[in-house]
């Protein structure tokens, strides 16, 4: 059994409108030391699937099915107090966009402080010692006096770093960074990416990190997982979802990799429309109506949901196209309009 | 037991106060009202009118009163109103006052510092009055002559008591360079007032002024200490004459009285002097303080002028409730001004149109009714007023109006088609205002077009109804007035109302009455020292006001007043038009 | 950070010249326009059927006769230097700061208003305690319980408690508790807090609870608002991710924010209550500031009414100050420039 193993993980909602299935049947598994990229859209329900592994949707409307295997304990069956317990400690999170995700009222090192003596019983001193030592780590300047800034007082690049900090402050042995550098302007945005690397290799912690954007996770990952609508429709090594990518979805991601040689808003090979709602997911395969090769399956794109069926090295790909077409398409038309130039 | 009672009551009343009352009954029905003399007192309407409630001469206990407002001041030379000159007694004593208790015969003087009733000379120009001997001031000093003296030149000063009645200013042969005794310290003041000895005083009257002895029961001869008077700060510290002096005095909040022990009761036997302890709250909530009033909380309501509108709504359909209440007609008139400044009111028919088309009933009924309100007036002076005489010179049918002799009128006047004018009122008084539509409704049937326009209360004298210039330029017709008596007999009731030569720029209470007839007649009947002679005179001034057609009456007012719980010795008193404050005394 | 200080002080005082320039305005200027003359002013304050003398005597006395502007001076004068005052047996030397005798009962102003704050503060500490305690609890519990039967009752007993006047409540409270049951005292009840602290708060109980209950709706309803838009917030996800136990999450993270608000209104509700709950006070019968200013305005008191009314503004000027400062405080985004 792996460190991290979700096993069939669904998380709907209930609502007035009907239910929202935001996770619908999630399979994946992680170790120490490894980095799984998941990659969707917004809506694609990867954020939910994150709050998930944490525990957040506990004691609220969510009603959660499956398991998740955390260092050999499940977690969905545990109690909101225990899996409290866990939270900040055996797994963190670092959030996208840290000014709105850091309270405004209290200083960096206060919120620091604070995760770290919720875990450890430690005096306030010995916990601000700790606190400077983190946002040296995560390359702050100045941290002795940094630490009593506020949020608002910290450039974007610097709010993520303490963020970092934040998350690391108990070195949790699972790290789920969500749209880590969204916010932040390129340059910013790969010292981050090396340093959560730097980090990840010192704590040696399972990582996982979310992002609608592939370019973001194409260095740092050793897995990628692609979901749409709840589901997962392509999952395999990250060489293979790069080099050799299978479904049409993935194809349209790729196409939308923001590239520093090209204008931000250029995208190659755009995906049509907008993605479905989670109340009411398109029968059959959810991509179908975005689907530029839909008819190419004689009809069963709309009435049959496609198995999440293997090709090799464990390479998981959700499409009714036979695999033959889906590789005469990928070598034939896309990856020449990818590669130009 | 008696508690239990009055909390049945309040409950009736806080149930009735949600539910706005569905008809009598229940409440406290049986209240024993022990009295000393061990004769049980039932309560029932209008029991204190007539005859001493609840008799008693227990003594002891603390009374406890509230006012809605407060005193103008509680100094005896600033002060005008019925309810101060009525509570004052207990802390100072005047030549004379009104005999205490029930019936026609509060309305006579009798002496109380004096020995006897003021002895005039054969020309009515003198007044004598002898001073009883063995009276203290509360520090023990003796009361003489030359202390009433002082006082009453003390209040000569109106710069510095603007408030008090002006009448011995007016009466008395002041010296012309007389200014009081603060800006002119040394004045000789003998040609109004003089002391021959430590028991007499003697007050020279400009002309003569045959109601002397009740000018006189007026605080401004109650003695003041020369030595212990601080001007305007006096009210702070009132030296007491009277049974009780101050103990406490907050200024706007709440005074206490406790007993003077230098008061000699062999000098005075008209105040029983009941209770130990007299204690006043000041501007209490006035719905609140007729709930407390009902409750028990309190003792008396010291206005007297009778519960407040939401009250009555109360106790009026309780039969256990109202049969603690009495509902007295009182000297004050409602009446309406019929102004003859701008034409055609000018002309004595169009007035009497106005005196002929306007609907008496419906204007008892803005004013409250028959039991809150009053009964409806057909001249001027209130029956409680001594020798009145009831007449009526615009009858018309049911009281209701009559078009037709409003019409004649109109032509006789020259505006057979009718006209316009307009009629003030005080915004802020809900009657005035029910009034003035009343009038409305009843003059357009007659072709009279009325424009109303309501005014505050506060300035409504000073600047508007009371004001000569606007009333004329701005064409004002009627105006919505009352008018309480200072003493009962005509020269009290009417002097301030009908008199023209009264008229000033602003602050008037009169500006329509203005007839040399009645000025005339009011010299005759001020002058004239028979009683009886007299009384007829001020018959002939009423009707000639109402021949001028000047003064529309509307109703002679009565008041709802309520005896409080465990009071003893209550008894409603003529002169002073409410109950008889010095009687009270508590169980 | 003192020059913002000093700034604010400044402009607090040429607010309050102004407002004292306006009271005196609406007090002399529109009585002007309308006709009015330092004798028709003047028989405001003298008894009835007074002579033209008297009212002749008392415009001099209160000096109706000199110009409005030489008035207003007379009245900054007191302020700043102080005032004689004629008592006819002799002077009284008024202090600064002076703000003249009443026009009615000759009282000085100042010693009537000091001694009135007592009662008023009283009552306004005692039912802010009650209201911010009551109002925020209920206003968290609701917002923590969305849609719960708790939050229905108390929602809707909060639009009761907004839309009933006090003088309402505050009669059908007493003519119940005090006259009914006897479980209060009656109206007019008032004893120093130095003289008998437990009489003190027994005779305010009712008081305070009927204005907590005027100002508790608002608080709720507001601290309701607050907190389900704080509990949205990315940080109180931030806080749970951190491990954080659910209590600590509502109050140290999700009302901490959601008071910044409820801290501006509180500061305004509050200064201007100390200058005079008017209807508690009347309907109670409570002798303090609001009280003081209803009878001057009902008499037309002038030095009664200017007092007052500066008095009160000063509470206002001196507790929005004191929010500010205590914004910057609470949040560290708010900088004084």
């Amino acid at each position: 059994m792996s460190f991290l193993d979700v096993k069939d993980l669904k998380i709907h909602f209930p609502t007035d409108d009907g239910l929202v299935r935001s996770v619908d049947g999630l399979t994946f598994s992680l170790e120490r030391g490894r980095t799984l990229g998941i990659v969707g859209e917004s809506g694609s329900g990867k954020s939910v699937t994150s709050l998930g592994i944490l525990g957040l949707h506990k004691g609220g409307r969510a009603q959660i099915s499956g398991e998740i295997w955390l260092d050999d304990e499940e977690l969905v069956a545990m109690s909101a107090e225990q899996v409290r317990r866990l939270r900040g400690k055996k797994m963190a999170m670092i959030f996208q966009d840290p000014l709105s995700s850091m309270h405004p009222y209290y200083s960096v090192g206060h919120q620091i402080i604070e995760a770290y003596r919720i875990h450890h019983d430690v005096s306030k001193q010995v916990a601000r010692k700790h606190a400077i030592d983190l946002l040296g780590r995560v390359g702050i300047p100045e941290p002795a006096r940094r630490v009593d800034s506020y949020p608002h007082e910290f450039s974007g690049g610097m709010r993520q770093r303490a963020m970092i900090a934040m998350a690391l402050s108990c070195d949790p042995e699972l790290l789920i960074a969500d749209e880590p550098t969204t916010a932040l302007d390129v340059t910013v945005q790969a010292q981050i990416l090396d340093l959560m690397r730097d980090l990840q290799r010192e704590f040696n912690s399972a990582l996982i990190i979310i992002t609608h954007d592939l370019g973001v996770v194409a260095e740092l990952s050793d897995d990628i997982l692609v979901m749409y609508a709840g589901k997962c429709v392509e999952y395999g090594k990250a060489d293979d979802i790069f080099y050799q990518p299978e479904h049409p979805y993935t194809w349209g991601l790729l196409g939308s990799m923001p590239r520093l040689d090209r204008e931000p808003t250029e995208r190659l090979l755009p995906i049509k429309g907008s993605p479905p709602s989670l109340i009411n997911v398109p029968p059959g395969c959810a991509f179908h109506p975005r689907c530029p090769y839909a008819e190419r399956t004689e009809g069963r794109a709309s009435t049959e949901v496609p198995d999440l069926a293997p090709t090799e090295r464990g390479h998981l790909v959700r499409c009714h196209m036979p695999r033959t077409e889906r590789r005469a398409l990928w070598e034939n038309e896309i990856k020449p309009v990818l590669e130009t130039q | 037991m008696r508690r239990k009672s009055a909390l049945a009551g309040a409950a009736t009343a806080a149930l009735a106060l949600v539910l706005s009352a569905c008809g009598g009954g229940g409440g406290g029905t049986q209240q024993p009202a022990q009295s000393a003399s061990g004769a049980a007192a039932q309560p029932a309407a209008d029991a204190a009118l007539t005859q001493v409630y609840n008799p008693s001469t227990k003594k002891g206990g603390t009374l406890k009163a509230a006012h809605s407002s407060d005193w103008d001041s509680l100094d005896p030379g600033d002060t005008y109103y019925g309810y101060s000159f009525n509570f004052g007694r207990f802390y100072w004593r005047t030549l004379t006052m009104y005999k205490p208790g029930p019936g026609a015969e509060g309305n006579t003087v009798i002496p109380d510092l004096a020995e006897s009733l003021g002895e005039p000379s054969a020309d009515g120009k003198t007044w004598t009055y002898k001073i009883k001997s063995g009276l203290k001031f509360e520090d023990g000093t003796p009361i003489t002559s030359k202390d009433v003296a002082y006082a009453v030149a003390r209040s000569f000063d109106k710069e510095t008591f603007p408030h008090g009645p002006s009448y011995l200013n007016e009466l008395l042969d002041w010296p012309k360079d007389f200014k009081g005794v603060y800006k002119t310290p040394d004045a000789d003041y003998s040609s109004a007032i003089e002391t021959p000895d430590d028991q007499t005083i003697v007050f020279h009257l400009k002309n003569p002024f045959a109601s002397m002895d009740y000018v006189v029961q007026m605080p401004m001869t109650a003695p003041v200490p020369k030595d212990k008077d601080t001007g305007a700060k006096y009210r702070e510290k009132v030296v007491s004459s009277g049974p009780y002096k101050f103990e406490t005095n907050e200024i706007g909040k709440r005074f206490t009285l406790v007993r003077n022990d230098q008061w000699d009761p062999a000098t005075d036997p008209n105040r029983p002097a009941l209770p130990d302890r007299i204690e006043v709250q000041l501007n209490v909530n006035a719905d609140d303080l007729d709930n407390q009033l009902i409750a028990g909380d309190i003792h008396l309501d010291i206005p007297g002028t009778g519960l407040q509108p939401a009250a009555l709504g109360k106790v009026l359909p309780d039969p256990a409730m109202k049969a603690r209440t009495d509902n007295p007609v009182i000297p004050r008139l409602w009446y309406i001004s019929v102004i003859p400044d701008n034409p055609p009111l000018d002309n004595v028919e169009c007035r009497k149109a106005v005196m002929f088309a306007a609907d008496r009933v419906a204007n008892q009924t803005a004013y409250g009714g028959p039991v809150a309100g009053g009964d409806i007036a057909t001249n001027v002076m209130p029956p409680p007023i001594v020798g009145q005489e009831k007449f009526d010179l615009y009858q018309t049918p049911e009281n209701k109006g009559d078009v037709e002799k409003a019409k004649q009128a109109l032509t006789a006047c020259g505006q057979a088609d009718g006209f316009e004018t307009t009629m003030v009122y005080r915004a802020d008084r809900p009657r005035e205002k029910a009034l003035a539509e009343a009038m409305q409704q009843a003059l357009a049937k007659a072709n009279i077009k009325l424009n109303l326009k309501g005014f505050p209360a506060s300035s409504y004298f000073s600047d508007y109804a009371g004001n000569v210039e606007y009333v004329k330029k701005n064409n004002i017709g009627l105006a919505g007035h009352g008018w309480g008596s200072d003493w009962p007999d005509g020269y009290g009731f009417m002097q301030a109302i009908v008199d023209s030569r009264t008229i000033r720029d602003a602050g008037n209470y009169n500006l329509s009455v203005k007839s040399d007839k009645v000025d005339g007649l009011i010299d005759q009947a001020s002058a004239e020292l028979d009683a009886t002679a007299r009384a007829k005179l001020w018959v002939e001034v009423d009707k000639a006001v109402m021949e001028d057609a000047s003064l529309l009456p509307v109703v002679w007012a009565k008041a709802l007043l309520m005896r409080g719980q465990g009071v003893t010795n209550i008894a409603y008193n003529e002169g002073q038009s409410m109950y008889d404050y010095i009687l009270l005394g508590v169980e | 950070m003192l020059t913002y200080i000093i700034r604010r002080f400044i402009g607090a005082i040429a607010m309050l010249i102004v407002i004292s320039m306006v009271t005196f305005g609406i007090f002399f200027v529109v009585p002007q326009w309308a006709g009015s003359t330092p004798e028709s002013l003047a028989s405001r304050y003298v008894g009835r059927a007074a002579t033209e003398e008297t009212v002749a005597l008392v415009a001099e006395r209160l000096g109706f006769n000199d110009p409005v502007i030489v008035q207003y001076g007379r009245f900054l004068k007191g302020i700043f230097l102080g005032a004689e005052y004629d008592y006819g047996a002799g002077v009284e030397h008024c202090p600064a700061p002076c703000l003249g005798y009443s026009f009615i009962s000759g009282q000085p102003v100042w010693p009537d208003l000091i001694d009135r704050m007592p009662v008023t503060f009283s009552l306004a500490i005692g039912a802010a305690i009650l209201w911010v305690v009551a109002g925020v609890s209920v206003g968290v519990i609701s917002a923590l319980r969305r849609g719960s039967f708790f939050d229905r009752l108390s929602m809707g007993t909060a639009l009761a408690g907004v839309s009933l006047p006090i003088f309402f409540t505050g009669m059908v409270s007493l003519v119940v508790f005090s006259y009914g049951l006897g479980w209060t005292p009656p109206g007019g009840s008032w004893t120093d807090f130095t003289e008998n602290p437990a009489q003190w708060a027994y005779n305010l109980l009712l008081p305070w609870i009927t204005l907590a209950f005027l100002f508790a709706a608002t608080y709720a309803r507001l601290t309701r608002a607050g907190m389900l838009d704080t509990m949205g917030e990315d940080y109180i996800r931030t806080a749970r991710a951190k491990g954080l136990r659910e209590r600590d999450v509502v109050v140290k993270h999700g009302l901490r924010a959601a008071l910044t608000p409820i801290l501006t209104l509180f500061g305004i509700d509050f200064g201007l209550l100390i200058g005079g709950a008017i209807l508690t006070e009347t309907t109670y019968t409570l002798p303090g500031l609001g009280q003081f200013a209803i009878l001057a305005i009902r008499n037309q008191d002038l030095p009664q009414v200017m007092g007052v009314v500066l008095f009160a503004a000063s509470f206002v000027v001196v507790a929005s100050l004191i929010v500010d400062l205590l914004y910057a405080w609470v949040d560290p985004r708010v900088r004084l420039s």
